[in-house]
């Protein structure tokens, strides 16, 4: 018996090596056939589009025998419908965007990435009024410079003055399930600032609220903070260094002091698309892994370059002094107040690319903190809806050609991990968050649901 | 021409107040003199006509200057001239000059509003950016040939089928976009609103059954009417190959619908104003209706038929912008669309082109429908 077993292994090891080899050998001699060669992707004007841009321009899609256009949408919802009905093939999308439709919240369907776009990369602003009302309460170092990262505390006796004089407070992030809604929310709850709760019944968000927060496509923030419709926004860049050149308002935080080196945007497209197209998708994904590396290349020294692309009117369109703010690791907080901030925008280094479920689990847990997730789920359900969405298999396939094709190296990539980061604490308010274990994270965190808490009828039971 | 003016007059006016084909009248004056100049000469060339088709197609500035390298009457031809483009010239140049110096007054996020020459500028740096564009075409329809070559010369049954430039639509074919998506929204129009018009213009039962539902749609926003477009749109063009992007179908269909009414109503009012005679004279020949409908209804309500059809398309022309702002059709609309959200240094300016080439190719399109208008109004249709 023993011997069958150790026969058949061998068997089963000798087939595996063969297959192995046979997949290599073809990596190296002949291209992926192509099944779709004729593709449209949607983006969003925002500077984290950029892999998209650099693919296209540098002629990456067509090493990869793809014939790609590239498209700017109106607002997210635009660009998930557009995926979905197969208008579009794939789009840059908002890391809660798939996780969201596969999980049914807002439009349901089976949206799946294999390729995370970029690491940081938002901050919010506050209106030029806001931020004379927060003076006194910020602290200064020795030299009178404000010190950074500026917490929420120091944005709540304004809120409760709003609240004393009977003005709603209001801010705006881009979407329902947008990173900079968990974001802009982690930060508020970190302060003590209730940004509300979402329940079946109300899907609104602003149930028991301290700040009301709403929908506004990014590319409208200033205008819209300009017009005095909201006093403050959570937004990708260049957004908000665009809100310093029209001098309509002050960052006052990045995501990056909210949470390090946090995931922002994927490539998204449907599952069926994916199982339908595996090699396209694998082309895909290989095109656009050369242009986050060639992004963050030589200490990102091709980053001006980067940021001359997307300021043409076909991609971001915005000026490029506000685009190179953001994109060449700086960070203008006030007027002249430019900082260096070398990982606000990351596009390749820490494995930015790779789709880690951790990933996907924490903002799992963010639905559920605020009630987008109405009900209890045990730690299964997190993991296997992250394994749904996420597809690290097909990363590292198109990472394993590269490698072959020695177009890139193989320790750039993380082979062999199980798929989720170490734990980390690096989180404004230092309290740690570990992938493997999301329901006891929930019960760490100050504001939001615990447990098996639910919102009914404006109350938390 | 004493004629043909009585005729227009005897045209009912239509119910959207159109206003009626502008006939100068300092070139009549001056018609009149020039004829009872002509006798004296020899061999007088009759220009009338020639002068009638320039008047029709907005051009009848030209006429005077025709005249004076003739010496006719050259005092009254200069009169004219100034008339018809003097004026004009020194009021756009006005516009210019206030337009200049009331925009670097005004401070806006993105900078001053742009006076004439930024305008100017822009458009200069879309047509390069168009011609750009072109060479980057032709550069990857190279590449593609070449790769191709390469595969043909590896394995011949490979397949080598030529793919359509990935590259941005140039600001010139994104008005080539926009005018294929207004023909398209004008054509449905016109195949569903002259029938109807016709048919509420023959039966008075028919018309005040449609009535209330023609006034109540007629103001309706094209914003108003695209959501549900979407939806519909959505809901039933299903095909995996599709001929036409569904954007640019919403776009089309939300025109359609917004341009109907004027060409309803003007046709309507068209055939119920037939001469009373004219029809008991059918009656009394017992003309078949299909007969009555093509010799009878038809011609003589076509002018009132073709200034619906004017004003429809000013209309469609006009929501169009709108509707592929919304609908991201690729045409002029979401070009502004675009550029607002780009929010660049450059964008205001961008934007006055858009909006001048609009201008531009609404008047066009509205000298192209009164040109044809004209013709079929003077005619001998009757």
């Amino acid at each position: 018996m023993i011997e069958i077993r150790t026969g058949r292994r061998a068997t089963a090891s000798l087939l595996l090596a063969g297959a192995l080899c046979a997949t290599l050998s073809i990596g190296q001699a002949a291209p992926l056939k192509i099944e779709k060669e004729q593709l449209k992707i949607g983006f969003i004007k925002l500077t984290d589009m950029v892999p998209l841009a650099v693919a296209y321009e540098k002629g990456y899609f067509e090493d990869e025998g793809l014939y790609v256009t590239l498209e700017p949408q109106a607002n997210w919802k635009v660009i998930l419908d557009r995926v979905i009905t197969g208008e579009l093939d794939g789009a840059h999308m908002l890391a809660g965007q798939p996780i969201a439709s596969t999980i049914g919240f807002g439009t349901k369907a089976e949206v799946v990435t294999a390729f995370s776009m970029d690491l940081n990369g938002n901050a919010t602003t506050v209106s030029n009024e806001v931020w004379t009302l927060m003076q006194p309460h910020l602290k200064k170092d020795a030299t009178g410079k404000i010190e950074h990262p500026i917490k929420a505390e120091t944005l709540k006796p304004v809120v409760d003055k709003f609240k004393s004089s009977g003005k709603p407070f209001k801010m705006a992030m881009v979407f329902p399930v947008s990173t900079h809604n968990y974001e802009l929310r982690y930060w508020l709850a970190s302060g003590g600032l209730h940004p509300g709760f979402y329940s079946p019944s109300d899907v609104s968000g602003q149930i028991k609220a301290d700040v009301l927060l709403s929908v506004t496509p990014p590319p409208q923030m200033p205008a819209t903070l300009e017009a005095g419709t909201i006093n403050g926004y959570s937004v990708g860049e260049p957004w908000n260094q665009q809100a310093i050149f029209k001098g309509v308002g002050v960052p006052v935080i990045t995501d990056i002091e909210i949470w390090k080196n946090n995931p922002e945007k994927v490539f998204g497209v449907t599952k069926a698309w994916a199982d339908k197209y595996p090699n396209t998708h694998l082309a895909m994904v290989k095109a656009l892994i050369r242009a986050a590396m060639w992004l963050d290349a030589n200490n990102g020294a091709n980053r001006k370059e980067a940021a001359q692309i997307i300021s043409r009117a076909e991609y971001v369109g915005a000026d490029y002094r506000v685009i190179a703010n953001s994109m060449t690791g700086t960070f203008e907080y006030g007027k002249g107040d430019k900082r260096a901030l070398p990982d606000f925008n990351v596009f390749f280094r820490y494995n930015a690319t790779y789709p880690f479920y951790s990933d996907a689990v924490w903002y799992l847990t963010q639905m559920r903190r605020w009630g987008q997730i109405p009900e209890a789920k045990a730690d299964q359900w997190y993991h296997d809806t992250a394994k749904k969405v996420y597809l690290p298999d097909v990363y590292l396939k198109a990472a394993q050609m590269l490698v072959d094709e020695k177009k890139a190296k193989k320790e750039d990539f993380p082979f062999g991990v199980d798929g989720f980061r170490a734990p980390t604490a690096e989180f404004i308010d230092g309290i740690e968050y570990d992938g493997r274990k999301p329901n006891a994270y929930i019960d760490k965190l100050t504001i939001g649901l615990k447990g098996a808490q639910k919102v009914e009828g404006g109350n938390v039971k | 021409m004493n004629n043909i003016v009585v005729m227009k007059k005897s045209i009912p006016s239509p119910a959207d107040g159109a206003p009626s084909a502008p006939s100068s009248q300092p070139s009549t004056a001056a018609n009149a003199a020039t004829l009872s100049a002509t006798p004296a000469k020899k061999k007088p060339l009759n220009l009338e006509p020639m002068f009638n088709v320039l008047n029709m197609i907005g051009l009848s500035f030209i006429a005077p200057i025709v005249r004076l390298c003739r010496g006719e009457n050259p005092r009254a031809q200069v009169k004219d001239l100034w008339q018809l483009l003097g004026i004009p010239l020194v009021a756009i140049a006005v516009f210019l000059f206030a337009w200049s110096r009331m925009s670097a007054n005004i401070e806006t996020s993105l900078g001053k509003i742009p006076g004439p020459v930024a305008v100017w500028n822009q458009t200069g740096a879309l047509w390069a950016d168009h011609k750009a564009e072109r060479e980057k075409a032709a550069a990857f329809y190279e590449r593609q040939e070449k790769r191709a070559a390469e595969k043909l010369a590896e394995d011949p049954n490979a397949d080598v089928t030529v793919r359509k430039y990935t590259g941005k639509p140039t600001y010139v074919d994104q008005i080539g976009t926009s005018l294929k998506t207004v023909f398209l929204g004008f054509m449905i129009a016109t195949i569903v609103a002259v029938p109807l018009g016709i048919l509420c213009g023959l039966s008075t039962s028919f018309n005040s059954a449609l009535n209330p539902i023609i006034q109540v749609f007629k103001p309706v926003s094209p914003l108003a009417w695209l959501p549900i477009v979407t939806m519909v749109v959505s809901a039933l063009y299903v095909t995996t190959d599709p001929m036409f992007a569904k954007s640019f179908l919403i776009s089309a269909i939300t025109v359609s619908l917004c341009s109907l009414w004027p060409t309803i109503i003007n046709t309507t009012l068209g055939v119920s104003s037939i001469d009373k005679d004219l029809l008991n004279v059918a009656k009394v020949l017992q003309l078949k209706w299909h007969t009555k409908l093509v010799k009878l209804v038809l011609p003589s309500s076509l002018p009132l038929i073709f200034t619906g059809l004017r004003l429809s398309l000013g209309v469609g022309w006009m929501v169009l912008i709108a509707s592929e702002m919304l609908a991201q059709n690729p045409g002029l609309g979401k070009f502004i669309w675009d550029e607002f959200q780009n929010g660049s240094s450059e964008s205001l300016a961008r934007i006055l082109v858009a909006v001048f080439t609009i201008g531009i190719i609404g008047f066009l399109l509205d000298r192209i429908m009164l040109t044809i208008q004209s013709l079929v109004s003077f005619g001998d249709k009757r």
